[in-house]
């Protein structure tokens, strides 16, 4: 049986839940069930059954998110329920419980999966390698399996169910860790979430010229991101460097502004449907990974782009 | 304190990725291995603790001989002494696996993993040997601190960022931000060449999965360009041809 763990986002199902599910329930051929921590919103479950959920579990009793009981709690509810294959959004959350889960249920586990299974001999997923420069098509031996999908890969697929609500309890156990503070960029899309991304790299010159960028990301409802030098410099947050050693991402588009395209940073954004390269020197290596290009001073394009983003 | 920091031997970042044997296998030939980039903070941070709180550093590595140039190295920075498990890492949970048992036998009040290995991109390590161990398991921080025998983190959520404390022993992954890394000195070079490098066999752990296949990202056509005084036209076309914004 197939199932997924849909993480919990205070009290909201997020895309790459539904994603989840819709991979689920493809894999299955049927509906599935899914496992959640703490009460969603009203009318939540509802999407998950829009893409093939025919029962919720809602795990209730734990107040804050615990890597060590999240997982442990989890694990229960799958034995009791009979999930033999978990289907879970590979988001930050899910890097911190499912390789326990996988533990606590002798499962094989493949994290950063981007397509659906091969299952016409065992099961074979096709997972990102190499930090973007590669591929790998791997085997899940185990009788159990933990499939962890990132965001953006697979398609929401409906397959309208009636979903029944089941709430079940945990044991009073005492957390190891404690949450002092949480501080989240309100208004802000996430980067890993973001379907449009409009970054920058040292072309800007400063960090005072970004205003440009964050106006034309805010017309296209897109993400800021910035090359490892940009974020090294300090001229923006860490979490917007993108590349092999900074976040991977795969959105929809990818703008990249007077960025050169080295090969860590191609290997980052190298997934995204659409890529963009503005930048003045024709030589720069972006403009072979690129769909479009524009030669030219990003001072001079940056206006005209914004320009055009506002006439609709 | 006792720290064990988990390192894996990875391609140099700025190395161009092909398969050989039918695309069977990572093709190594003239590759320049180095310390996976993550595990590289992890090491420095591992080194600013016992400064601070007195204690030692370990390094573990599951790899075969030919990663012990880049476990010298980890010496040089400053690690006392490591330890090589001898086996080619399979995969996350074998890795993972080799290493709970060294750290059950040694015990350790801290382990520390990268986020994740630049190649093979698990991310599994820190909450894998969490499990195994029944320990806390705190991923992707970017502030690591020991206070009062407690581990305090600052670590990275989706959307924001996070202040914790856990008990110890605890273990945790290193986020960029962390520290900054640090070159070896002479000084170091010559002190790593006679730090104890222990190497021990690997135990026997279920098969959890098997590589059959790899495949290159699929080159671009080649770029449409669009003239720089006309730049607008890029938002027209990205909207009405390529319909991928509103």
């Amino acid at each position: 049986m197939t199932g997924i763990y849909a993480e919990n986002s205070e009290g909201i199902f997020k895309k790459s839940v539904l994603e989840a599910a819709s991979y689920a329930s493809k894999i299955q051929n049927g509906p599935v069930t899914a496992i959640c921590v703490g009460k969603p919103k009203d009318g939540e479950a509802d999407k998950l059954a829009k893409y093939g959920v025919n029962k919720l579990i809602v795990i209730e009793g734990l107040d804050f998110f615990d890597a060590q009981l999240y997982a442990n709690a989890v694990t229960k509810t799958i034995e009791n329920s009979g999930i033999k294959t978990l289907v879970i959004a590979n988001t930050y959350e899910a890097k911190s419980i499912a390789p326990r889960i996988a533990v606590g249920m002798n499962a094989s586990l493949a994290t950063n999966v981007i397509a659906y299974p091969d299952m016409s001999n065992g099961f074979t997923v096709k997972r990102g390698v190499f930090s973007g420069k590669g591929f790998a098509y791997v085997k899940l031996e185990k009788a159990n399996k933990i499939v962890a999908i990132t965001p953006n890969s697979t398609d929401l697929i409906e397959n309208n169910q009636s979903i029944s609500i089941e709430n079940t309890a945990t044991e009073q156990i005492n957390a190891s860790t404690q949450i002092l503070s949480t501080s989240k960029s309100a208004g802000k899309i996430p980067l890993t979430e973001a379907e449009v991304v409009v970054s920058a790299g040292r072309g800007m010159k400063g960090p005072e010229n970004w205003i440009m960028v964050e106006e034309l990301a805010d017309l296209l409802g897109a993400a800021t991101a910035c090359s490892k030098p940009v974020s090294d410099m300090g001229w923006r947050p860490h979490n917007e460097h993108v590349g092999q050693t900074g976040i991977t991402i795969k959105p929809n588009l990818y703008i990249a502004i007077g960025i050169s395209g080295a090969i860590q940073h191609l290997a980052g954004v190298s997934s995204s449907k659409i890529i963009v390269a503005i930048n003045k020197d024709p030589e720069a290596p972006f403009f072979k990974a690129a769909d479009y290009g524009i030669v030219g001073d990003a001072f001079e394009i940056l206006p005209q782009l914004i320009q055009a983003a506002k006439n609709r | 304190m006792k720290i064990l920091v988990c390192m894996s031997v990875v391609p140099d970042t700025t190395t161009k990725i092909t398969f050989t044997d039918n695309n069977t296998q990572f093709n190594s030939q003239g590759v320049q291995f180095i310390i996976n980039p993550y595990d590289e903070l992890s090491l420095t941070k591992a080194l600013e603790l016992t400064e601070k709180n007195g204690g030692t550093v370990t390094v573990a590595t599951v790899g075969l001989a030919d990663a012990d140039a880049v476990i010298r190295k980890a010496l040089a920075i400053g690690a006392n002494d490591a330890i090589r498990i001898n086996a080619e890492p399979k995969d996350g949970q074998f890795v993972a696996e080799q290493i709970a048992e060294h750290i059950k036998a040694n015990g350790y009040d801290m382990v520390l993993t990268g986020r994740e290995s630049i190649d093979y991109n698990g991310g599994q390590m820190c909450s894998l040997l969490g499990a195994l161990l029944s320990w806390p398991s705190v991923n992707v921080c970017t502030q690591i601190d020991v206070q009062d025998g407690k581990a305090i983190f600052e670590r990275d959520i989706d959307g924001g960022r996070q202040n914790i404390s856990s008990s110890l022993p605890v273990v945790a992954s290193a986020q960029k931000d962390l520290c900054e890394p640090r070159i070896p000195n002479m000084k170091g070079i010559m002190a790593a060449r006679t730090k104890p490098l222990l190497v021990i066999e690997a135990v026997s752990v279920e098969n959890s999965s098997t590589y059959s296949l790899f495949e290159s990202p699929q080159a671009k056509q080649a770029v449409r360009l669009i003239d720089a005084s006309q730049a607008g036209q890029l938002i027209d076309i990205l909207r009405n041809e390529a319909k991928i914004i509103a």
